[in-house]
């Protein structure tokens, strides 16, 4: 069966092209693009296999809370976010760190522009595989 | 509120300092142009020597600095206060009131002259000035620096705007490079056609950069002419009919032939271009526009209403400013800079006018704009009381 991966960020143009570049990887993708939305479809209890989270949409922190509500609901659903804020700013977030994994609720963390190499590394070794 | 400002009286005659003291202490100067009052706490010094080291620890922001002095004179004090970069404003007494001394101390930073002896009612008159000249330095030097604050916040938003299509469109060519999708064109349509839409939203947003940077460049005059209003939304009615017919929207306007407004035609045009093309951009396919043009007092009423997507009324709160866009999924394909509103409320304002909304969410929206009949030519600063100015009104 096909693994079902949860999207969700307020770019567009972001989540359509990793959509049709996971779907080629054949992933099952479901969308969200805000933070109320993802909200919304976990509350319908959707249980995706992945999250794929942006770290600033509705407010900049978005993203943080966004992973807290996820893992408080599925506690081993594992979660990668993005962000541009590395990019943008060179502040830089990492969940490797025991003291970072208590606060960031995150398994892995990702520059955006992503690597998509780089993402299906982390996914794969996120699902298993 | 009332202000405190801290006196510096540098004076070696006692009883010329503490009389300053006793009358300053126990006043309130009221500034009704500055809407407050302003009271005072003196500290003495008795020469120069130690008045720099007031200055230098408490910082006063007024000095009453006698000419003549045991040691280091008045002079000799203010000439080092120049080189040490400290900025106070001095007032000079002395009993030899001659014209020498006093072109010497303003040409060496005073700020005005007293000569002794003077009356309580002299020095109250000339602390009031001195009062007023801080307080609207004040003003001047946070007006400044607001604007250097909001300058750099959109310099900020632009980048970050200018670079997200760039970044999309990226993504979109590697895509096609990589050939994800296999070797058929076709399955690339999407792709290249988000791309497109990138590409135009970005070319979108310099020109709407441009028609902004034209109204605010301090080079272009503005040219005050009689308008005839029909003939320009005519003109703005053709200039969208291409984009109207595509999404087979109707566009119909109502303006008295002979209708006239005092304008700058550019900045007309940039109004109403701006309100027509968003009634279209946000209509609905098979939808209306309705245009009406109409004279109301000494005002001009424009009326631009359209039957598209509407807004929620947090959405409408924050429409005027620049750089918003409703991102919701009804706009995500439509191009838009989020500069074009904001123009427009600039433009307004040079009208001595309003622009306002009713908007009912998925029912459509009515964009009223007022303009003074007869604006008077007047400066870009004038309606943005630039700290120039206030400098100006204090001499």
């Amino acid at each position: 069966m096909k693994k079902k991966i949860l999207i969700v960020d307020d770019d567009t143009d972001f989540i359509g092209q990793l959509e049709i570049l996971l779907s080629n990887a054949e992933y099952d993708i479901d969308k969200a693009y805000s933070k109320a939305e993802a909200e919304k479809y976990l509350d319908n209890n959707n249980k995706p296999d992945l999250a794929i989270v942006d770290l600033m949409m509705e407010n900049t922190d978005s993203g943080f809370a966004l992973c807290y509500h996820i893992k408080k609901k599925y506690n081993n659903l594992p979660v990668i976010m993005v962000t541009a804020v590395t990019n943008e700013t060179g502040f830089q977030f990492d969940a490797a760190t025991p003291e970072d994994k208590a606060w960031i609720k995150a398994d892995a963390f990702l520059a955006k522009p992503i690597r998509f190499e780089q993402l299906k590394r982390e996914m794969n070794r996120l699902l298993g595989n | 509120m009332a202000n405190l400002f801290k006196v510096l009286v540098v004076d070696d005659e006692p009883g010329m300092r503490s009389g300053i003291a006793r009358i300053l202490n126990d006043s309130t100067i009221t500034l009704p142009e500055m809407k407050t009052d302003v009271c005072f706490s003196v500290t003495e010094a008795e020469s120069a020597e130690h008045g720099l080291e007031l200055i230098e620890s408490q910082k006063p922001d007024i000095l009453l600095l006698d000419h003549k002095l045991p040691g280091m004179s008045g002079l000799e004090l203010l000439v080092k206060l120049t080189e040490k970069k400290i900025d106070i404003l001095t007032v000079m007494m002395t009993a030899y009131a001659s014209l020498e001394t006093a072109v010497e101390a303003t040409k060496n930073g005073a700020y005005d002259f007293l000569a002794k002896p003077f009356s309580p009612a002299e020095l109250k008159h000339l602390m009031r000035k001195a009062s007023s000249r801080i307080l609207y330095k004040r003003q001047a030097q946070s007006l400044a620096e607001e604007k250097k604050k909001l300058r750099f916040e959109f310099i900020s938003v632009l980048a970050h705007e200018l670079k997200s299509p760039l970044a999309a469109i990226q993504g979109y060519l590697n895509i096609i490079r990589d050939r994800v999708s296999g070797e058929d064109i076709g399955h690339y349509d999407a792709v290249i056609d988000r791309s497109l839409i990138r590409l135009e939203g970005m070319k979108k947003l310099i020109f709407d950069l441009l028609d902004m940077t034209r109204i605010e460049s301090e080079q272009r005059k503005r040219d005050l002419t009689d308008v005839n209003l029909n003939h320009a939304v005519k003109k703005s009615v053709d200039a969208f009919a291409l984009s109207a017919k595509e999404h087979n929207i109707s566009v119909h306007f109502d303006v008295p032939e002979d209708l006239t407004i005092k304008a700058d035609v550019l900045e007309l045009d940039i109004m109403i271009n701006n309100l027509v093309s968003n009634a279209i951009k946000y209509n609905r396919p098979g939808g209306k526009v309705d245009i009406s043009v109409a004279e109301q007092g000494p005002y001009i009423v424009i009326k631009v209403c359209d039957t598209g997507i509407g807004m929620k009324e947090e959405e409408q709160k924050k429409l005027f400013k620049d750089f918003v866009r409703i991102r919701n999924e009804q706009t995500r394909n439509i191009v838009g800079s989020g500069l074009g509103l904001s123009t427009v409320n600039k433009l307004v304002q040079l009208y001595d006018g309003k622009i306002s909304v009713h908007s009912e969410f998925s029912k459509g929206s009515c964009f009223t704009v007022e303009l003074l009949k007869n604006s008077h030519q007047k400066t870009k600063d004038e309606s943005e009381s630039s700290a120039d100015k206030i400098m100006a009104k204090t001499e």
